[in-house]
């Protein structure tokens, strides 16, 4: 290679790469800037909405009993008391909502993975999301105005029949014990927020049963078995931790759900498992939604303050979730 | 004399014939329908309920008889499993046939341009037109602080982000999307109280809230768009000289556009239906109010909810806001998905 | 045009780990070296070194000199991007960008950086850039299709012409021709010859015909083990580096006894 030919460089001309120059560097730094800060300012609202709710609920948790005698709505009771029964029926609603979301969501999750027709599938998946679009005061209206006349005959038909008469004489209330038309009791609010959290509970599951390794799965199948035990011995075992973490997701948001509850369940402060009887629960979001507009004072204190029961409640769930979710993913080295 | 034993064939199993399970269908609906008889009379839901009941035992007994145990749980787990996806659909369907039904009762362009003002009793007339106005500008206000604080936070976590904040801020913005819509409505209220005092209402505050939800939601769609730009254009536009805010803005974001609009899209559409926290902060009005930082606004969701407890006439304004917002909804997850179709840039897996 | 480039005791490390270990290489102006040596040597690793893409890669950062121009590269106040615009790089796969056309690849060098370029300007840049990678008359009736719409071979031919608008002086490719089929593959193999003429070109190859056809020169890198550095055990003029290598490993190399 003759080098002569090409001199290293060209002494007249100045260097190329010029030091000291640093194209883009301001643009880089305010760019990078904003990004950060953003990722920043959420942790910021959310350290700030938990702070403004303990501010605002600080003169509630600290008041004497007593001074509750004067918010109407709480009836006469002090802070705690009051919030027990309304903390009791956030569960019992979520609860039913579980029981019956849950198994039908495996169910569906299964269907859209391994029974429906592949080219179907991505279609099916997408008419359970349109389920999470609808919005909430829409599920409550369909809730009174459909699902209540529909559920009324098995309510009667659970209440009245024999096995529970049987049981109410001689072992005493069960929890069918009492129906009372309308049906708008706490399993009716349950069962519309059963359908409310399905898609939210199917997405996760969906998508874990879609990941099971093809390798176990056909390893099963080689060895004769049938869809069914194929799924009981490959899938549902890869997919637990993942059904788990989207109960969690599902229960996070059946805690916080407002507008259903509201809407159909006749409100009660009572803690009991009279489960078609109305005027018996009511939830903590229902609750701070019929009384926040005609509040005051200690009353909006009182309000807030179950408000922070509620987020502290649905954060850690939602924790436990998606903690659930990030040891899976460490483990299993599915993602 | 020996003895030779015949190769044992592969056992056929006896299997039902195609049109087994149709057949029992059948036999159970009818069944269904003559318990019904003997009872208070049939009634559509009630033939179908123990229909179902009836298939779901015939068919697995018939199964067990004719194919063996083993068959007749894999004939009881398709059956349920398909049951579960019909069930699902069972809402989906009677929420819009419903909707649509009572809503086209009062829903008419009329009902669109109109507000409110001096309607009461049992008066018909009136609209949604202000809570439309309302439920625009709550959400704009919502859209105009979630978008940008979500694409940045998202580009930070994409691009940026490494070690304990990223992966605090990834945790954090997961829980956050499980915020009840209802302490985001108590946490603007709290916020503006503090700041302007009590007399204060109006649309931002409610624009405030909806952003403290909508935000996890646009992030995560982001990010995950943004994860799925191919690492090869990053590296080419480094390779030109480009510099990395530049690279970012122009080839990541450019190439991820389309994505990024369907997840905005899909964000707005699923915080436009709130109900409860706009319960808490805005309230409701009568007329249209056009000033977003000054006094009540009524909002659909709301509105939809008032108007239904008051019952009688309201009632058909209720459904026809339901299906005024049904439609606004379906509108904007049926664009967002035709932007991602048909604007996504060919090539990019 | 064309400068060469000194390359004086590099490392290269990927957090605690050396990948790279000791190169010195005089790199030549306008002609073709070529870099072989078998898999996880680390000659992609050195050639994305030579204009600072590996600090793309967290945690990863080089220690030694690499002089271009009386400059060192890697010298205090040189920011990466400097170095990126005067050393182009082709990557293994073809990388146009999806939302550009074909014309806008071209000058995307230009447009990303925000520098503004008149209509006739950037009509002659277009073609002289596709004329140069011998693209011209290939696409020069579809301008504004997108980029993806070509053939493999033309994407790639379409991220070269990319890269010489930018008008930088040294080219560096990495394993241009793996993902392309052989008539593909000699379209780019005339292309790098002639371009030869203006640049300097760096190549890594796997394919030792393909090194010994375009090449003036060639680097055999090679590693010890896995977990070891890779290192440049010789490097000479291809014909020399072909018929008579001085080392053995070479030898064992380009006569297919290993690697």
């Amino acid at each position: 290679m003759a080098v002569a030919e090409s001199p290293p460089s060209d002494p007249e001309a100045p260097p190329k790469v010029r030091v000291g120059r640093t194209p883009g560097r301001l643009g880089n730094r305010v760019f990078q800037g904003i990004s950060t800060a953003s990722g920043i300012f959420i942790l910021i609202i959310l350290a700030a909405v938990a702070i403004f709710l303990l501010v605002r609920a600080w003169p509630a948790l600290i008041a004497a009993p007593s001074a509750f005698e004067d918010v109407g709505f709480m009836l006469g009771r002090d802070l705690w008391s009051w919030v027990w029964p309304l903390l009791f029926g956030t569960a019992i609603s979520s609860v039913i909502a579980l029981v019956v979301a849950v198994p039908l969501s495996i169910g569906i999750g299964l269907f859209i993975s391994h029974y429906a027709p592949r080219r179907l599938a991505q279609g099916l998946g997408y008419l359970i999301d349109l389920l999470a679009a609808i919005p909430s005061v829409i599920f409550g209206l369909w809730g009174i105005q459909w699902l209540q006349p529909l559920v009324s005959p098995l309510f009667t038909w659970l209440s009245t029949n024999g096995a529970t008469a049987w049981l109410e004489e001689n072992v005493g209330p069960t929890i069918f014990t009492g129906y009372q038309a309308p049906a708008r009791n706490i399993l009716t609010a349950g069962l519309v927020l059963a359908i409310m959290i399905l898609p939210i509970i199917t997405a996760t599951v969906r998508e874990v049963f879609l990941q099971t390794p093809r390798l176990h799965e056909e390893a099963s199948l080689a060895l004769g078995a049938t869809r069914w035990e194929m799924i009981r011995q490959a899938v549902l075992p890869f997919g637990r931790s993942g059904v788990i973490s989207a109960t969690m997701l599902g229960l996070g948001r059946a805690l916080g759900e407002t507008m259903a509850v509201l809407m159909v369940l006749s409100p009660g402060y009572l803690i009991n498992f009279y489960l078609l009887q109305p005027g018996q629960h009511q939830s903590i979001a229902a609750n701070i939604a019929s009384h926040f507009p005609e509040a005051s004072g200690l009353g909006v204190d009182a309000l807030i303050a179950s408000g922070l029961i509620l987020f502290i409640m649905t954060f850690g769930v939602n924790l436990i979730a998606r903690w659930i979710i990030s040891r899976r993913a460490e483990f299993s080295g599915a993602n | 004399m020996t003895v030779t034993t015949p190769p044992v064939p592969v056992r056929t199993t006896r299997k039902l014939p195609k049109w087994a399970p149709v057949a029992v269908l059948a036999v159970s609906l009818l069944l269904a329908l003559g318990i019904q008889f003997l009872g208070d009379g049939p009634t559509i839901a009630g033939v179908f309920f123990i229909g179902a009941i009836l298939f779901a035992i015939l068919m697995t007994v018939t199964s067990r008889v004719v194919e063996g145990e083993r068959w007749a749980k894999d004939r009881l787990a398709t059956t349920l499993v398909t049951f579960a996806f019909i069930i699902a659909l069972i809402p989906l369907v009677s929420l819009l046939w419903i909707v649509v039904g009572d809503g086209l009762t009062r829903f008419s362009w009329d009902f669109l341009t109109t507000d409110m003002t001096g309607i009461f009793g049992q008066m018909v007339e009136g609209g949604a037109f202000h809570a439309i106005i309302g439920t625009v500008y709550v959400t704009g206000i919502a859209s105009i602080i979630a978008i940008p604080l979500g694409i940045f936070t998202a580009i930070y976590l994409v691009e940026y982000g490494r070690g304990p904040l990223s992966r605090g801020i990834t945790v954090l913005v997961d829980v956050m999307t499980g915020i009840p819509s209802i302490v985001a409505g108590l946490f603007a209220f709290t916020l503006f109280l503090v700041i302007f005092g009590p007399a204060y209402k109006a649309a931002v505050i409610g624009g405030v809230a909806l952003a403290v939800l909508m935000t996890p939601v646009v992030v995560r769609s982001v990010e995950e768009m943004l994860r799925l730009v191919p690492n090869e254009l990053r590296e080419a536009s480094y390779a030109l000289g480009v510099p990395k805010w530049l690279t970012i803005v122009k080839v990541v974001l450019r190439t991820a556009i389309a994505g990024i609009t369907t997840g905005v899209m899909i964000a707005i559409a699923r915080v436009i239906g709130e109900t409860a926290p706009l319960l808490l902060t805005v309230g409701i009005a009568t007329g249209v109010n056009w000033d977003a930082f000054d006094g009540r606004i009524a909002t659909l969701p709301v509105f939809v909810y008032r108007q239904y407890a008051q019952g009688g006439a309201s009632a058909d304004r209720a459904w026809a806001g339901a299906l005024t917002l049904i439609l606004i909804v379906m509108l904007l997850n049926l664009i967002a998905r035709l932007v991602s179709r048909y604007f996504s840039p060919k090539g990019v897996r | 045009m064309s400068k060469r480039i000194d390359v004086n005791d590099l490392n290269v490390y990927y957090g605690d780990f050396l990948a790279v270990e000791g190169i010195d290489m005089v790199i030549e102006a306008r002609s073709v070296t070529a870099l072989i040596g078998p898999s996880g040597c680390g000659k992609s690793t050195f050639l994305r070194t030579l204009n600072r893409m590996h600090e793309v890669i967290p945690k990863a950062y080089v220690t030694g000199k690499a002089v271009m121009d009386g400059q060192d590269l890697y010298g205090p106040g040189v920011d990466p991007v400097e170095v990126r615009r005067q050393v182009g790089m082709v990557f293994q796969r073809p990388n146009p960008f999806p939302t550009m056309s074909i014309a806008d690849n071209v000058l995307a060098g230009v447009r990303l950086n925000n520098r503004r370029i008149s209509k006739s300007d950037a009509a002659d840049l277009v073609e002289r850039s596709l004329t140069g990678a011998n693209l011209w008359n290939e696409v020069k009736d579809r301008l504004n299709l997108p980029g993806s719409s070509l053939s493999g071979g033309q994407q790639q031919r379409l991220c070269i012409a990319r890269a010489i608008a930018v008008e930088p002086q040294v080219l560096l490719m990495d394993e241009p021709c793996s993902a392309l089929d052989p008539i593909s593959t000699l379209a780019i193999e005339e292309l790098i010859s002639e371009l030869k003429n203006d640049y300097t070109i760096v190549i890594v190859t796997h394919n030792m015909q393909q090194a010994a056809r375009v090449s003036d020169r060639t680097g055999f890198f090679n590693i010890a083990g896995t977990g070891k550095p890779g290192h440049l055990i010789e490097m000479d003029d291809t014909t020399t580096m072909f018929s008579t290598p001085s080392e053995k490993s070479t030898e064992d190399y380009i006569s297919g006894r290993f690697g």
